[in-house]
């Protein structure tokens, strides 16, 4: 059988590129990165008739060959490298029938590199809404290739697409254009010097730097030094090239395409006026903003809620059914833990992506960079990061992916180094347990204290996001396109496959490429958590029962004990009358249940005490203490870099309470003293520390796993980690100091 | 002193007279902001930055700054 096809899909961003890819594939498509940067590198197999295969690659879109970003580049590196093994043995453009004139210059770009082409023109579906008729045939003739007409919202035309890629044998390879004429003795020059290359190969070589940066010249050595031209006279020429091809273009699509101009007004600037509203457009765009802040918030807790209940409910019969040991934990306490630690993150990461496919298909998207530019740049960022700033306060995982969709690398960069200083919902359970237990009641203006607390805690977070970009913006040296061109696309009604796949493949990409991490780090924090290497640890069980023997429970359990022994009482004693008998057989039954539980929960604070994380927690109590925290808080800090809400979980265990009753947890935080005074342990100046050090801290594995997946390597999220961990010690330092 | 894209009022047109081609960005070029060519103002954000154009059948948004390096002939109302 012959090797498979090379196709490459080339177009305009907005002419549903990633549509016809989705209709080609299927979902049998691989999303991946090229290496050593982070331009997602799209390919997928389609089956052709007779039995051949293709081997589709999808291209970062682009409006030309000049390259101005590093998306663009990739397409110009591939192109020019005949070697590369992904190099196209046809090229297919997609076009988009109302833009049809700008599209086509991408489309003669091609065809003078001498690479066969096959033409997709897009969006036929709105040909008669718009008026426009095309001469196919004429087209074809003209530009001297094959045209499919492509609807891909009707499913329309993909067969005649497959058609040609297997025929691609048959398409010219002669160039549309001739570039020479724009500077005859310069090229005469050019290949003087060069007579094995072709021209404009060699042109697009020269000029890549003009715009950007220079393209690894590996194609064709030595062009470097053919610089008789300074940078602006190259611009010129690159001018006099573009107005050259539209007057090739405007000269075939005269005879070939008519357009009706009455019929293609109406509907998108009417839309326009209002969403692009001074006014109107930010009131929508709010709206909007509270609706997926609502969905991930919100209408998520119920599917995670479910995850959360199932997968105690695994890890509760794994441990009933297997026989106790140490690999029935592993199974039960790290691995299924882990898993659940990645899958309930599912639900927020599929509702942010509905939303984000659902804005730019529709092309809404645009109009929201046009609507903020004014508002982010001063900050160094575009639209494009309002969107994942803003949901970062629900989570910052699926706001990190959210980035994708940020063209410009450094941009994008700044948002995902900043999105985790938003106030996610992990915080939420530790801002308010230590809220309820530090700041006093009592109002300000109507606002009580506590919710005011609260509020300058999102704030605070807001902030921290902001300023720390606008640092980054002037501290990062990474060479991006400096200048702001926003094409706002037609609005169109979102394609349901195309947003599904979104959402799958979203999802996909953050259970096989984050997940990995997340798994692993929760099976190294379950090991230290349960595992200590010394005597105390290995007889847990028999020291503290011996010392609840000698010495009886913790003052706290005894008095919980006695206060729900009492309640219990009281409660048979009014309930329906029974016999002297029953009553003290039920109190019995009771006072073995509480004790048992009581010395359940002893076990677990003296295990967790003297395992390796409590260990730890004790080695670093005296980095704590400036900051106003003993070695208890010291673990439970560590341990929530499994997600913050653990925060509240492991200072339970520490306390020895069951961790279901908040109320309790509560109760015993605020009974908690200092051991050199009697002084509260949770006041005002530690508890603020707290907060501040939650704000601030980047204390989430499962974020640190996502940006190193999106970033592609592990200098970002360990510099994330560093900086922003070390940036809220400083802070809650000097809060405690002050306040203390 | 010659009118620049800025000066158009929301829902004007103008004739695309001369770019100031070396230090305008090319992606405008290849968008179709080439001279002879019209343009349309079609929004206008808050503190008149960015503004939202239609060049040649290109709908873009654009910064101020940008928009002052394209010189045009303001097309009167007809």
């Amino acid at each position: 059988m012959s090797k498979s096809i090379n196709v490459a899909l080339i177009g305009n961003p907005n002419t549903g590129k990633t549509s016809v890819f989705n209709q080609l594939t299927g979902l049998k498509q691989k999303v991946g990165n090229y290496p050593g940067i982070t331009v997602e590198k799209k390919e997928g197999i389609c089956k052709l008739p007779r039995g051949v295969k293709a081997h589709i690659l999808d291209l970062p879109g682009t409006y030309s060959l000049n390259t101005t970003s590093l998306d663009e580049s990739v397409v110009v590196e591939l192109l020019l490298n005949r070697n590369d093994k992904d190099f196209p043995d046809v090229v297919v453009v997609i076009s988009d029938v109302e833009n049809l004139k700008r599209n086509l210059l991408l489309f003669t770009q091609i065809k003078d590199l001498r690479i066969p082409a096959i033409l997709v023109i897009n969006m036929a579906d709105r040909m008669r809404r718009k008026g426009i008729t095309l001469d196919l045939a004429l087209l074809e003739k003209k530009l001297d290739t094959r045209i499919a007409l492509v609807s891909t919202r009707k499913n329309t035309g993909i067969e005649k697409i497959k058609e040609l890629i297997a025929d691609y044998k048959n398409l010219s390879n002669k160039p549309n254009v001739d570039t020479t004429v724009i500077d005859p003795e310069y090229f005469e020059k050019l290949k003087k010097t060069f007579p094995n290359e072709d021209l404009y190969k060699l042109w697009l070589v020269i000029t890549q730097d003009v715009n950007f940066m220079p393209i690894e010249k590996k194609t064709i050595p030595d062009t470097a030094s053919f610089s008789t031209k300074s940078k602006s006279e190259l611009k010129r020429l690159q001018q006099k090239e573009t107005i050259l091809r539209y007057q090739f273009i405007n000269g075939i699509l005269k005879e070939a395409y008519k357009v009706d101009l009455q019929a293609a007004r109406g509907f998108r600037a009417t839309l326009d006026k209002i969403l692009t509203h001074k006014v109107f457009g930010y009131l929508i765009f709010f709206f909007i903003l509270l609706t997926i802040f609502q969905a991930i918030y919100d209408w998520s807790s119920y599917p995670m809620d479910f995850i959360d209940e199932q997968f105690a409910a695994a890890s509760e019969w794994v441990k009933d059914t297997l026989p106790p040991g140490v690999f029935t934990n592993l199974i039960a306490e790290g691995i299924l833990a882990g898993i659940g630690g990645i899958v309930i993150f599912i639900p927020q990461i599929a509702f942010l992506f509905l939303f984000i496919a659902l804005l730019e298909e529709s092309g809404y998207m645009s109009r929201v960079v046009f609507l903020m530019d004014r508002v982010m740049r001063p900050f160094g960022l575009s639209g494009k990061s309002v969107v994942p700033l803003i949901s970062g306060t629900a989570c910052a995982i699926p706001a990190v992916m959210a980035t994708r969709n940020i063209e410009n690398w450094k941009e994008r960069l700044i948002t995902i180094l900043v999105t985790p200083f938003t106030t996610c919902s992990a915080r939420l359970p530790v801002y308010l347990i230590i809220i309820a237990l530090v700041i006093p009641e009592g109002r300000f203006f109507g606002l009580s204290y506590q919710a005011l607390t609260l509020m300058l805690l999102y704030i605070i977070g807001f902030m921290a996001a902001l300023f720390s970009a606008m640092i980054l913006h002037r501290v990062l040296e990474i060479r991006s396109r400096t200048f702001f061109v926003i094409e706002m696309p037609n609005y169109k009604l979102p394609l349901l496959k195309n947003v599904a796949y979104t959402v799958i493949e979203k999802t996909k990409s953050f259970v096989y490429g984050a997940g990995k991490i997340i798994l692993a780090i929760s099976i190294v924090l379950w090991f230290l958590g349960s595992n200590g290497y010394s005597d105390r640890f290995a007889q847990a069980e028999n020291l503290v029962k011996q010392r609840i023997s000698e010495n009886g429970f913790t003052t706290y359990n005894r008095e919980d004990i006695a206060e729900k022994f009492e309640s219990y009482r009281t409660e048979l004693q009014t309930g329906p009358a029974l016999s002297e008998a029953q009553l003290n057989d039920s109190l019995t039954l009771k006072m073995e249940s509480l004790e048992f539980r009581a010395q359940r929960q002893e076990i677990a604070s003296f295990k967790l005490e003297n395992s390796y994380i409590g260990n730890i927690g004790k080695a670093i109590e005296p980095l704590v203490k400036p900051l106003g925290y003993d070695w208890k808080i010291g673990i439970a800090v560590l341990t929530s870099f499994a997600a913050r809400e653990v925060f509240v979980g492991t200072l339970a265990t520490i306390y020895s309470v069951g961790n279901d009753e908040e109320e309790t947890i509560k109760n015993r935080m605020a009974a908690e003293v200092r051991d050199e005074s009697d002084k509260p342990l949770f006041n005002l100046a530690s508890g603020i520390s707290l907060l501040l050090f939650y704000a601030f801290a980047m204390q989430c594995m499962s974020t640190l796993a996502v940006v190193k997946r999106e970033t592609n390597s592990w200098k970002w999220p360990l510099a994330q980690l560093a900086i922003m961990s070390t940036f809220a010690y400083l802070i809650a330092l000097i809060a405690y100091q002050i306040l203390k | 002193m010659s009118a620049t894209v800025v000066d158009l009022k929301m829902g004007q047109r103008g004739i695309i007279k001369t770019c100031a081609d070396d230090i305008l960005p090319i992606k405008l070029l290849e968008l179709g902001c080439l001279p002879g060519n019209e343009i349309e103002m079609v929004q206008i954000a808050p503190f008149k930055d960015p503004i939202y154009v239609n060049v040649n059948g290109s709908h873009i948004a654009i910064r101020r700054a940008t928009a002052q390096l394209i010189f045009i002939d303001i097309l009167e109302d007809a």
